[in-house]
């Protein structure tokens, strides 16, 4: 609680640290920039994991900034007026804000980088030259219709509280959420917001900042509500394991199906220990080497990555992790999403 | 001549009366400031009376439950026991916005030592405990000896404890049922008991008898009397004899080590170890203060109030969560409730004694 209030005292109070992870330049070599939300999230250690292994293989040299926390877009903005002027030829950025740092990525862009937004889409989306994500929406579809699938008959009755991310609705949350609940076969009203859904089956939505604090209060407080929930929709795991702790103080851990979206490894060991009973995992590793190889055609040949088709970004997939698998939903098993998961 | 000596005459429209002693007849008005001003707590008392009837009388039973009452309890607990250090500090007329970092490193440091360095979880807790006492320290030193102001000195430590936060623990989880499985008293305070339909945990026990006790000190002992000395004037409470440079430093150790407290009842309310937890828990506890009627300029105020302070947060936030407003709405009540806060603080403080 409380967040917006903070976010903007820290703004002014820590203002600007701006952490480089500088390689030894080399001359000629091609240059690239990674600018992500912040360097201590284990999503973008990950993803600067593997945007180093391929800017190594392929001669390229990679520097990395990050925002001192999420939301610091003045960092995100020095930092793509450090990298033109470093002569880069190309930013990977993941946006703490999708809207203002917009003017900032058209200037990289008149300036002739090739500009990637990872993970989080620009707004509009076609601010960048491309996106590399993963399909939020289709993450939050996976584990609805899992959840339904596993309720059978009973998915009609059922009574969901809804974790969110935050009031303001970063469209990252708002797909999850909204996915979630197409899959599960409920009416979504305007699919560009939560909250708006008539469904009596929705007992509240709350926030939880994605983490496991807010993830407790978030769920004791809809349990207040209603102590019937029975599904539990989570914005990432840290926040589902928040959720399990509030239902564990009432004794209802073992009979509430909570599902979330992200893949960490911290996340798909509560999969396999039944804590979570399923998870979208995303490939954050995956979406940073193919931005470094699409940032080294460009430095050669001037040739664009293309959209995955029928969709207006690049899908570097997404994949349902559960150990229960249910008819009709496709899905890996804990094993194999420990192999692939990040953090 | 005797006429031009006429010297009285300058006198002409002065005041006549002989001095005498302001009448001790008062208005209502006056009466009620000067019981505020003896009672310092009395004030947030009575908006947490009022708001906890006006949100059971619009909510019932949903609300005013037994449930209800103790879950916000359970959910202002690590924001009070971390304002009690901050009372602590503000109260000698400091600040201390590296509260909620010194609390999350020490649980970090109570994790990591248990399940990286593999040392009994007794001993991780003691030495989580020690990090917070040693993060209080270094404040301590930095305003009494090096004569730094305490904003400056904390707003500083805030970003190097963080930062070490993230450094040490690179950000890395500790998850619930590891910790259960091996080192449960790491969760020591997030065990509950209950008493027919309300529950307790021990996290709100320990913020219960810290504050009675922190208030018995602060008002019954010579250490206590001394840290609202120091606040009110330090200048005169050296002249009186009071070690000024040594209590200052007892206080920010004692706020660190409350901060390792909270820590480690973070975990219990958590269940995990997150080195991302808390991180406005500086603001927060700010906020339950200042909404509990204590000066920041120091040397007045209760730490009743601030226990006060905190659940009249706690309670607007789930009651206007069951209400189902915007959540912006609590923020901005909140808001006024801290300028209203003050403004009565300064409406007292005029007092005539």
């Amino acid at each position: 609680m409380k967040n917006r209030i903070m976010a903007s005292a820290i703004g002014a109070l820590a203002l600007g640290a701006i952490s480089t992870n500088a390689a030894l330049a080399d001359g000629h070599a091609v240059g690239a920039c990674l600018i992500t939300k912040t360097d201590t999230n284990p999503f973008f250690v990950k993803m600067k994991e593997g945007a180093a292994a391929k800017a190594e293989e392929l001669g390229i040299t990679l520097k990395s900034y990050a925002g001192k926390v999420d939301g610091d877009s003045e960092s995100q903005v020095a930092a793509i007026e450090t990298c033109i002027a470093d002569g880069a030829k190309g930013i990977l950025i993941t946006a703490s804000d999708t809207k203002g740092i917009v003017p900032a990525v058209k200037q990289a862009r008149d300036a002739g980088l090739l500009v990637i937004a990872l993970d989080t889409p620009l707004e509009p989306i076609d601010s960048a030259d491309a996106t590399f994500a993963t399909d939020n929406f289709l993450a939050g579809e996976l584990i609805g219709k899992w959840a339904a699938a596993s309720l059978g008959d009973a998915a009609k009755d059922a009574k969901i509280a809804m974790l969110d991310l935050a009031v303001s609705q970063p469209s990252v949350g708002v797909l999850r959420d909204q996915g979630f609940l197409q899959g599960f076969g409920i009416d979504l009203g305007d699919p560009g917001k939560w909250g708006d859904e008539t469904d009596p089956r929705i007992v509240g939505h709350e926030v939880t900042a994605g983490n496991e604090e807010g993830g407790r209060t978030a769920m004791e407080n809809l349990l207040t509500k209603d102590p019937g929930i029975n599904v539990v929709y989570t914005i990432n795991e840290p926040a589902a394991a928040g959720a399990y702790e509030a239902l564990k103080a009432v004794g209802r851990e073992g009979d509430v199906l909570i599902v979330s979206v992200d893949g960490g490894c911290p996340g798909v060991k509560n999969v396999a220990e039944g804590v979570i009973g399923a998870t979208s995992q995303q490939y954050p590793l995956l979406m940073a080497s193919l931005g470094i190889e699409a940032i080294a055609a460009w430095a050669k040949d001037g040739t664009k990555p293309t959209n995955t088709e029928g969709k207006d970004f690049f899908d570097t997939g997404v994949a349902l992790v559960t150990d229960k698998a249910a008819d009709g939903v496709e899905s890996i098993d804990t094993k194999e999403g420990t192999n692939r998961c990040w953090g | 001549m005797a006429s031009a000596d006429d010297y009285e005459s300058v006198l002409e429209g002065s005041a006549e009366s002989v001095a005498s002693f302001d009448s001790n007849e008062k208005s209502l008005l006056d009466k009620v400031q000067h019981a505020l001003h003896s009672n310092p707590a009395a004030v947030p008392l009575i908006v947490l009376m009022c708001s906890i009837a006006i949100f059971g009388i619009i909510l019932g039973s949903k609300f005013f439950s037994p449930f209800a009452m103790t879950l916000i309890l359970q959910q202002v607990a690590i924001v009070g026991i971390v304002g009690a250090a901050q009372t602590l500090v503000i109260l000698t007329a400091g600040i201390d916005l590296s509260v909620g970092a010194i609390m999350v490193l020490s649980s970090v440091v109570m994790g990591q030592f248990t399940f990286r360095y593999g040392l009994p979880p007794e001993l991780a807790v003691l030495c989580g405990l020690a990090c917070g006492a040693l993060c209080g320290f270094i404040n301590g030193v930095l305003v009494a000896l090096v004569r730094l102001p305490p904003f400056i000195v904390t707003l500083g430590m805030w970003q190097i404890v963080l930062a070490t936060n993230f450094l040490y623990s690179a950000n890395e989880t500790i998850r619930s049922q590891d910790i259960a499985e091996q080192a449960s008293i790491l969760q020591f305070f997030g065990e509950k008991f209950k008493i027919g339909g309300a529950v307790f945990t021990y996290g709100v026990i320990a913020l219960i008898v810290l504050v009675l006790v922190l208030n018995y000190v602060l008002n019954h002992t010579a250490w206590g009397r001394h840290v609202y000395a120091i606040g009110d004037d330090p200048d005169a409470a050296e002249l009186s004899g009071v070690q000024v440079k040594k209590t200052l430093i007892s206080v920010y150790v004692l706020a660190g080590l409350i901060c390792a407290l909270a820590g480690w009842a973070l975990i219990g309310r958590i269940g995990s170890v997150s080195p991302t937890a808390g991180q406005f828990a500086n603001i927060e506890s700010i906020t339950a203060v200042v909404i509990g009627g204590i000066s920041l300029f120091g040397g007045r105020g209760s730490i009743m109030g601030m226990l006060f302070g905190a659940l009249i947060v706690g309670v607007f936030s789930l009651g206007l969560r069951l209400i189902g407003t915007d959540p912006q709405w609590t923020y901005l009540l909140i808001g006024l409730l801290i300028i209203a806060a003050v403004a009565v603080d300064q409406w007292i403080r005029k007092v005539s004694s």
